[in-house]
């Protein structure tokens, strides 16, 4: 029972770890927080469902396709939205992402209607039975993408070349352009890759809940920043180990608290108010392991 | 003329709501609680006129200074914290206010409150309130405290090197934007008749904050202009009522590329000055 719940956990924090990361990458490099990065997601989940409904394609190739998608929508909010503001008014790119927020969500309502839209059956469920537990293949492929992302990134961060240029721009833009980095093209490839890891998240979703609404970018923003905070601002490691945190604790509170009122939601605010009361560094401290 | 003055009186309400979000503002705190705050008034002062009898204007004045209190406690971590830890912090008080209104039975959790008493003399008290505030930002930019307000604003560390006590200046303007808030929420309970939860919800805060950022964010004319603005044009031209959302996000991202200041600056404020000045003549000095 307690086994068959840390997976559940797993698999949901292996979510909020994708999400957090995108905003954990996004602000280690620019200082801002991305306020639409939920609503990126749910438009990844959109264009990996339409992808997947239009061209039939097997997930193994759709999944890629929408993080593909996923990322150039990044990319182009990186251009459209954040690029041309003054530097001057420090506020200017929070506010410039909680105008493409409501433009996305308000967009995805009128396209998609505001209720859920069914996600077409991407792999065929199978349940394995492992001892008491039973782990579906959902579990499996959730899982196993998720770390496997987790892993190539945490490489491509810590060990390339331009995983280093991207570590020198968030530690000083000014010091990066001085060492030869080009420095408005790593922050565009940022947005790329948090965004097509957020739109990975998207499409996961779907897949576990069957179901997308223009909604679902709001509570995993929320869920996304809870672990960012539990991470540490900027703290890339601290996004992954926070996500699978916070989805065993939200698990188990729905397992151990009472069920009659709805205090999950409550829960992941709990925490995020507790750790900025107490600790607002988050407990993996901000930017001690930039990768 | 009834539609107009329906407009105009929510126009009104979302005036004081731009002014609660533009309080602790000037000081360089972005709060997204202003909705949850909203709620807070507009829950405590329905409960007081319908469950308890407590007449109009001390039942919305309750809800204010519930709200204010709240803001109050909500303040005293917020004052560690800046940046957007407070805004995250304010995002999940919103969201908490949101959720608990959704569970309380005693107000009728997820389908709404009804039965509230309507107000009929609404767009009064709302725009006496308005009123108030005006005179009250007016004065405050004069005084001792709103130098304070801006001087902590404008940069946190050289104001608190100069003696001013940063502590107690950001919690005040926090809470008493928070009371603004709760006031803003007695006014449209009574006026809507009911209220429901998804009134509340974090894109209302933002809208809120669009007013705000839009009008200016120099002088307290700009919120006030922002949520004049923002009310009726939409509703005038029913081809932009149904992109409205998609036209304010939009509006955000142009105004913070060309003129982050908001549409009514300091330099407007000054050039409409010396218009009124010429045209009247040397008199109105």
């Amino acid at each position: 029972m307690i086994l068959q719940q840390l997976i559940n956990g797993l698999m949901l924090g292996a979510t909020y770890s994708l999400v957090a990361i995108g905003y954990t990458l996004i602000f280690g490099v620019l200082g801002l927080l991305h306020f639409a990065h939920g609503e990126v997601l749910m438009a990844g989940a959109f264009m990996g469902l339409y992808i997947i409904m239009w061209s039939g394609l097997p997930l193994y190739i759709a999944l890629p396709l929408a993080m593909v998608a996923t990322g150039v929508l990044g990319i182009i909010i990186d251009v459209l939205a954040i690029r041309p503001l003054k530097k001057d008014f420090h506020l200017a790119p929070l506010l410039s992402t909680i105008g493409v927020t409501i433009i996305l969500q308000n967009l995805a309502v009128k396209l998609f209607g505001g209720y859920g839209t069914r996600f077409p059956e991407a792999i065929e469920t199978v349940n394995y039975k492992v001892g008491p537990l039973l782990i579906s293949s959902t579990n499996i492929l959730i899982l196993g993408v998720s770390l496997f992302l987790m892993v190539v990134l945490y490489f491509f961060i810590t060990k390339t070349k331009v995983g280093k240029a991207m570590r020198t721009v968030a530690e000083s833009h000014t010091t990066a352009g001085l060492l030869g980095v080009n420095v408005d093209w790593i922050v565009l490839l940022t947005f790329g890759i948090a965004s097509a890891l957020a739109g990975t998240a998207g499409v996961m979703i779907g897949i576990v809940f069957h179901a997308i609404t223009p909604f679902i970018g709001l509570t995993f923003a929320l869920k996304g920043l809870v672990v960012m905070l539990i991470g540490g601002l900027g703290n890339v490691v601290g996004a992954m180990i926070g996500g699978l945190i916070l989805g065993m604790a939200e698990v188990f509170s729905i397992v151990l608290l009472p069920t009659e009122i709805n205090l999950q939601d409550i829960f992941s605010f709990g925490i995020m108010i507790i750790i900025l009361i107490f600790k607002p560094t988050g407990l993996f401290g901000t930017r001690v392991t930039q990768g | 003329m009834d539609y107009l003055i329906s407009v105009a009186t929510i126009a009104g309400i979302y005036i004081i709501m731009a002014l609660s979000f533009y309080m602790p503002f000037m000081t360089g705190q972005i709060s997204l609680g202003q909705a949850g705050f909203m709620a807070i008034g507009a829950y405590v002062s329905a409960i007081c006129t319908v469950k308890w009898g407590i007449p109009y204007v001390p039942a919305v004045l309750l809800g204010g200074i519930f709200a204010g209190i709240v803001g109050l406690i909500l303040g005293l971590p917020a004052l560690r914290i800046k940046g957007i830890y407070l805004l995250l912090l304010t995002l999940g008080f919103g969201e908490i206010v949101r959720v608990v209104a959704i569970n309380l039975k005693y107000t009728g959790a997820a389908e709404g409150f009804p039965g509230i008493p309507y107000q009929k003399y609404t767009l009064l008290y709302a725009y006496g309130m308005v009123l108030i505030l005006i005179i009250f930002f007016s004065r405050l930019r004069r005084s001792r405290m709103g130098r304070a307000f801006q001087a902590v604003g404008s940069d946190e560390d050289a104001a608190e090197i100069i003696g001013v006590n940063i502590v107690s200046a950001k919690l005040l303007a926090f809470s008493v934007g928070a009371f603004m808030a709760g006031i803003g929420g007695g006014i449209f309970a009574h006026y809507q008749e009911y209220v429901e939860p998804l009134m509340f919800d974090i894109m209302h805060a933002i809208e809120f904050l669009i007013f705000t950022i839009f009008g200016g964010i120099q002088i307290f004319w700009g919120p006030i202009f922002g949520a004049l603005a923002l009310t009726f044009i939409p509703e005038f031209l029913r081809a932009i009522q149904e992109w409205r959302m998609e036209l304010y996000g939009a509006l955000l991202i142009v105004m913070m590329i060309i003129r982050p200041q908001g549409v009514i600056g300091l330099d407007t404020v000054r050039a409409l000055d010396r218009l009124f000045r010429n045209a009247l003549g040397k008199e109105w000095a």
